[in-house]
Order: structure tokens, then C-alpha cells, then sequence
């Protein structure tokens, strides 16, 4: 399993890896944000933990279709399905590694960016909370929905149209949390549901992936 | 003689042959009588004036709405367990009755909410799921059309369907929590059964009946075109011709 | 070990193969032999467990297997000896040394395997069989694009492999010069009738 995480953290700092390009992503729609509803603080305040959160959550779809896409390609995901390592256990590790490469330095990125969008200083450990506890389910959602989607020629779309509704309560839960600590509220139960769902996905999520995996590959 | 032999495809496709005529008909019925007497034979609302009966509609669609997920999700559920390919057929062919109900449902609703709310629109929670059901069944659909082959077609669209409810009824939570959040002690109440009268009442349960009729002999019908199609693809790839 | 009885196979719900019965003990191989399109493949996917087979008894394949199909499972960006430390871990092996030296890998073994040439890959391919550890090895079509230098080096390791008590099943058009058995599939073919508890039986 540590090689499989390893193996695929190294691919992603390789050239072509696509590191750093849901990073990138992130900035240039955060800062097409101002330029699109204009540059008055009080509205951009207002609004940044919600932009900033659907800027992470589209970043993070931004690079699923390669998720598993190269491995099907290559037959790597034949060879795994006939490797010792269980077939749940090798998705749950190629979330993490997707979290590792992409959720991470979303979260890490998001306060600076923060201070592009007059996010009220109060809101930027809550802002940064609420990505850590809820881009998890990001990833593990996003795998599931690249294993439904692994054999379909230019799923790539597809992929998109299914996985977003799926994000909608992560979205919900995750950009409230984030809103509230902005304009200091209680927020205990919005980042306990992210909390669950984040749980909840990592916990059974890897079985349906694995199941409709082992179909496609059939 | 047990409920799952009509599992088999000519065996549904006969029992279908006999229930559809009376389906249809009820169908018709139910639909006319109701609709008939909910415009014409009941009073308008002292409030609402005759804007109110676009609820004969409104009702019916979007419980048709819910249930046909429903209906998907138990013939998923029996497709995974007992590979009956009427089931998984019957999924697909109930998937578009589904979406075209979650459509009447949002328009009506937005034609009926003009007036009533100054409004064609509103992120109310009830509104706001609907929205994402109709999102759920666009992905489902659109995942059966893509994949080729018509058992791991079935086999994907069912697990998608499993945790597709389940995030879906996650939704409806969360969408709950965050509509309350955003604007305190919504005035805007959809819920009108509490406070109806019988005289409403009587005309929309008949039209309901219709509607669910009507669900299922469109069901009924749809399924037995998807065995043809099926049927006419397990001839053709025994004789090596394309489809 | 590895026995087949009356195994029928599918290739999208549909039977193509049926009544394939072999058994090969420890040392033996097996070469199987087709026209295009005649199963082998899904013959050999089956006995791997990347899919079911229709019907029929199957001995001694699980957990055993180490599969290689048409794809070589190589990272273009990962060089040969990062490729074959990989699935080493993942099948609990560490030593690549005897994989490098078989194929005449190691002077390559720090090139990424986005670079070699289509022989070449084919060579790291193969060698990934090695460093895996199990006994039955099933090989589609292994010798595509290799030269007859390689291909001789491939009939060794599969020697040296049945030699080890391994176990080989491969398709190929090839004569290798191993000691084998063949099965045509050809007569094997599914008649249209057939149906073995085909997914779509039901429909006919």
C-alpha cells in the first residue's frame, strides 16, 4: 500500500504529473472572481468563503479524469486487480494520494488567497478548517466517480456531470462552516456534518469504487 | 408460483401485454376525472383565487418524481442481488418518466410561485431538492447511455444509483440546515396538504391515482421496448452482426 | 497446479469458448493457439479472476496468478527499475536484480520507461513476471514487438521459470522451443446455441 502511495506521489511531481495544476487553477479563478462581480470589499468579504470553496471543489474535479484513467490505459489496473492488495484498498490509496497532490495544497493555498477576496481575518483558520475536514470526501467522492467512469472513452464530461452532484452536501456543509466562521457564528454542527461526510465517504466509499471497478474491467 | 417469474423477459412482456390496456385506461380516467374536477369542479382559493389548481399538476409530478427514484433504486438493488434483467431494464425505462415528471414539477411549481410569490424562483429547501434530484437523474441517464455494453451498464448505473440516493438524501439535509441558515423562519411553505380541505383534497388524490397509473404504464412500456432492444442485440451478436 | 474442467467464458455476456478442459502440474506449460477473435484472450483474463468465467470448474489459479496482457503496466515516467520496485512491493517482493539480469535490463534500468523503445518495453514488461513471486504465469501475446535475440531471452526465463516448479500458460503464434502443450481453442468455439448461463439467455 506504501508503495502504491509512493508510486503515485512520485508521479505526480514528475513533469506531466499535473501537480500544481488544480493550484493554478484555483488562483486564476479566485482572481477572476473581483474582475467578474467587482471590486468592492464588503461584496467580495462576503462572499469569499463560498467562492472559495467551489474554487477548491471544481480544482479537485479538475484532475480526477486522470485519477485512473492512465492506469486503465496502461494495464496497470488489471495487474492491481490480480495483485495481492485488495482492489478497496488500492482505491482508498489512490484517493489519499489524490488528496495528497491536490486537497492539500488547496487547503494551504486557500488563506492567501483569502486575502485577495478581504476575507475577514476571523475566518481564516475557520476557512482552512472546514477544506481540511471536507476536502477528503473531495477526493474519495471523485474516485468513486472516476471508477464509474474509468472505461468510457472521453468520460471526462460524464465524470463531471455525475461527481457534482454528489459534491452538493460536502459543498454545503463545507462553504456554511466556512461562512460562519467568517462572520463569527456558532459553527459547531455544520463542521461535525463535514466531519461525517468526510467519515462516512473514506469509510464505504472504496467498496462502491471497488465494485464498479471490478465491473468495468470485466 | 412465485412473484419472480415474471423476471423472465416473455413472461413480463405477457403479464405486461394484459395489465397495460387496464393501466392505460385507469390512467386516462383517473387523470381526466381528476384534473376535471380540480379546474372546474371546486372553488377557487379565497387567497390564491384559481392560481391554486395548477396544484392538480404540481402534486401528482412531483410525487411521481420521488417515487420513480424509489422504484430505480429497489429494481437496482434487485438487479445486484439477483441479476433479473427486467429489473435493470426496468430502471432504465423509469429513469426519463422520472426526469419529465421532476421538469412538470419545477415549472409548475415556478409558474404557480409567480404569482403567489412575486417570484419565478426561490432557494427554498423543498425547490432546491428537486433541483438536485433533477441533477441526479441527468447523471443517471446520461451514465446508461455511455457504456456500451448492457450489463455493466446495468451493473454501474445500479451503484450509482445506491449512493447516488444516499448522497441525495444527504442533500435534501443539508439543503434543509443551509436554506434555514440563509434566511431565518422561511415564510415560503409548500407544504400544502396540512391546511387543505376536502373539497381540494378528493380531486388530488384521484389525480394523483391517475398520474401513478400513468407511471406505470409508460414503465410497463418502456420496459418491454428495452427487452426488444435487448433481445433484438443478443440475436445479433449470436448471428456476428452489428446492431 | 492448475486444472480447468469444462470452463465456458464470455466476452460481453456472450460465450465464445466452452468445454476447455486442461490441468497442468508444477513445470508445465501450455500454449494456446487461435485464429483472431477466438477467445484466447478472454480465456486467459478469466483464469487471471479479472472476470468470471460462465461455467465450469476452475482449480488452483487464485492468488497464484501473476497476469500480463496486451498493456505492459509500465509508468512512462517512472524509470524501469522504479516500475519493477513497484510491483515488487505490491506483490511482497524486494529483489529486481534477477528480473534486470534476465532480460538484459540493467544497463536501461535508470531510463524512464516513457523513453525505450516498443521492444524494450515489452522486455521491462515481461521482467515485472519475475519480480512478482507467483507460480502461474499467463502471458497474451508476449512476444509482440520483441526481436529474435529477446525473444530467445524470454524462452529462457520462462525455461528457467518451469524449471523453478513455475507454472506457464501462454497464447502466442511463436515457437519458442519450450517442451509444451498446446490446445487449439479453434473446435472450442461457442456454437450460437450454446448459452452455459450466458447473461443474456434470458432474452433468446
Amino acid at each position: 500500500m506504501i508503495a502504491l502511495l509512493l508510486r503515485d506521489l512520485r508521479l505526480a511531481l514528475r513533469a506531466g504529473g499535473g501537480f500544481g495544476l488544480g493550484l493554478a487553477f484555483f488562483l486564476i479563478l479566485t482572481v477572476l472572481v473581483p474582475f467578474s462581480v467587482g471590486p468592492q470589499s464588503a461584496l467580495l468579504a462576503s462572499i469569499a468563503p463560498g467562492v472559495l470553496w467551489l474554487g477548491a471543489l471544481l480544482a479537485c474535479l479538475l484532475s480526477l479524469d486522470r485519477l485512473l484513467a492512465l492506469d486503465y490505459e496502461d494495464g496497470t489496473l488489471d495487474v492491481l486487480a490480480t495483485a495481492p492488495l485488495p482492489l478497496e484498498a488500492a482505491l482508498a490509496v489512490k484517493a489519499i494520494a489524490h488528496w495528497i497532490t491536490t486537497g492539500l495544497p488547496l487547503v494551504i493555498a486557500a488563506p492567501f488567497l483569502g486575502v485577495l477576496l478581504n476575507l475577514p481575518p476571523q475566518g481564516f483558520g475557520w476557512l482552512v478548517l472546514s477544506l481540511l475536514l471536507g476536502t477528503p470526501a473531495l477526493s474519495m467522492i471523485g474516485t468513486f466517480g472516476a471508477a464509474l467512469t474509468v472505461g468510457i472513452k472521453r468520460g471526462g464530461l460524464l465524470l463531471s456531470l455525475l461527481v457534482l452532484p454528489l459534491y452538493v452536501p460536502t459543498l454545503i456543509f463545507g462553504a456554511e462552516a466556512a461562512r460562519r466562521g467568517a462572520i463569527g457564528m456558532e459553527l459547531e454542527t455544520p463542521l461535525l456534518m463535514l466531519s461525517g461526510i468526510s467519515l462516512g465517504s473514506i469509510a464505504l466509499l472504496p467498496f462502491a469504487a471497488a465494485a464498479a471497478l471490478r465491473m468495468t474491467i470485466r | 408460483m412465485s412473484l419472480w417469474e415474471y423476471a423472465n423477459p416473455v413472461k413480463f412482456l405477457a403479464l405486461s401485454a394484459r395489465v397495460q390496456p387496464v393501466a392505460w385506461a385507469a390512467a386516462l380516467t383517473g387523470i381526466v376525472v381528476g384534473l376535471g374536477w380540480g379546474f372546474f369542479g371546486t372553488p377557487d382559493d379565497f387567497r390564491q383565487g384559481s392560481t391554486v389548481k395548477i396544484i392538480y399538476i404540481h402534486v401528482p409530478a412531483a410525487w411521481i418524481a420521488i417515487n420513480a427514484w424509489i422504484m430505480m433504486l429497489i429494481a437496482s438493488l434487485i438487479w445486484l442481488v439477483r441479476r433479473h434483467h427486467v429489473s435493470a431494464l426496468a430502471a432504465r425505462a423509469a429513469a426519463p418518466v422520472g426526469l419529465v415528471m421532476t421538469v412538470i414539477g419545477l415549472l409548475t411549481g415556478a409558474i404557480w410561485g409567480q404569482p403567489m410569490w412575486g417570484t419565478w424562483w426561490a432557494w427554498d429547501p423543498r425547490l432546491t431538492s428537486f433541483l438536485i434530484l433533477f441533477l441526479f437523474y441527468l447523471g443517471y441517464i446520461a451514465l446508461w447511455e455511455a457504456i456500451e455494453d448492457p450489463d455493466t451498464a446495468a451493473d454501474l448505473t445500479s451503484v450509482l444509483c445506491l449512493v447516488g440516493s444516499v448522497f441525495a438524501l444527504m442533500s435534501r439535509y443539508a439543503v434543509l440546515f443551509w436554506s434555514q441558515g440563509l434566511h431565518q423562519g422561511a415564510s415560503l411553505s409548500l407544504d400544502k396538504e396540512e391546511n387543505i380541505s376536502d373539497v381540494f383534497w378528493i380531486p388530488l388524490v384521484i389525480s394523483i391515482a391517475g398520474f401513478t397509473l400513468l407511471f406505470i404504464a409508460l414503465v410497463l412500456y418502456r420496459t418491454g421496448t428495452e427487452i426488444s432492444l435487448r433481445r433484438a442485440r443478443a440475436l445479433a451478436v449470436r448471428l456476428d452482426k452489428e446492431l | 497446479m492448475l486444472r480447468l474442467k469444462n470452463i465456458a467464458v464470455a466476452r460481453g455476456g456472450v460465450p465464445v469458448l466452452s468445454g476447455v478442459s486442461f490441468a497442468l502440474e508444477a513445470g508445465q506449460a501450455l500454449i494456446l493457439r487461435g485464429p483472431n477473435g477466438s477467445g484466447k484472450t478472454t480465456l486467459l483474463r478469466t483464469i487471471a479472476g479479472l472476470q468470471p468465467a460462465l461455467s465450469g470448474e476452475m482449480e488452483g489459479a487464485e492468488d497464484r496468478v501473476a497476469y500480463s496482457g496486451h498493456a505492459d503496466g509500465l509508468k512512462a515516467m517512472l524509470s524501469v527499475a522504479e516500475n519493477l520496485k513497484f510491483w515488487a512491493a505490491v506483490y511482497g517482493q524486494h529483489d529486481i536484480e534477477g528480473a534486470l539480469e534476465a532480460y538484459a535490463l540493467a544497463p536501461l534500468s535508470d531510463r524512464l520507461a516513457g523513453t525505450l523503445s516498443a521492444g524494450q518495453k515489452r522486455r521491462a514488461g515481461l521482467a515485472r513476471l519475475m519480480v512478482t513471486g507467483r507460480p502461474i504465469w499467463i502471458l497474451d501475446e508476449p512476444t509482440v514487438s520483441l526481436d529474435a535475440a529477446t525473444v530467445g531471452l524470454f524462452a529462457d526465463a520462462v525455461r528457467a521459470h518451469l524449471g523453478g516448479g513455475g507454472i506457464a500458460l501462454l497464447a502466442t503464434h511463436i515457437d519458442l522451443g519450450l517442451e509444451a502443450q498446446v490446445l487449439d481453442v479453434a473446435p472450442l468455439r461457442a456454437m450460437p446455441a450454446d448459452l452455459h448461463g450466458a447473461s443474456d439467455e434470458a432474452f433468446l
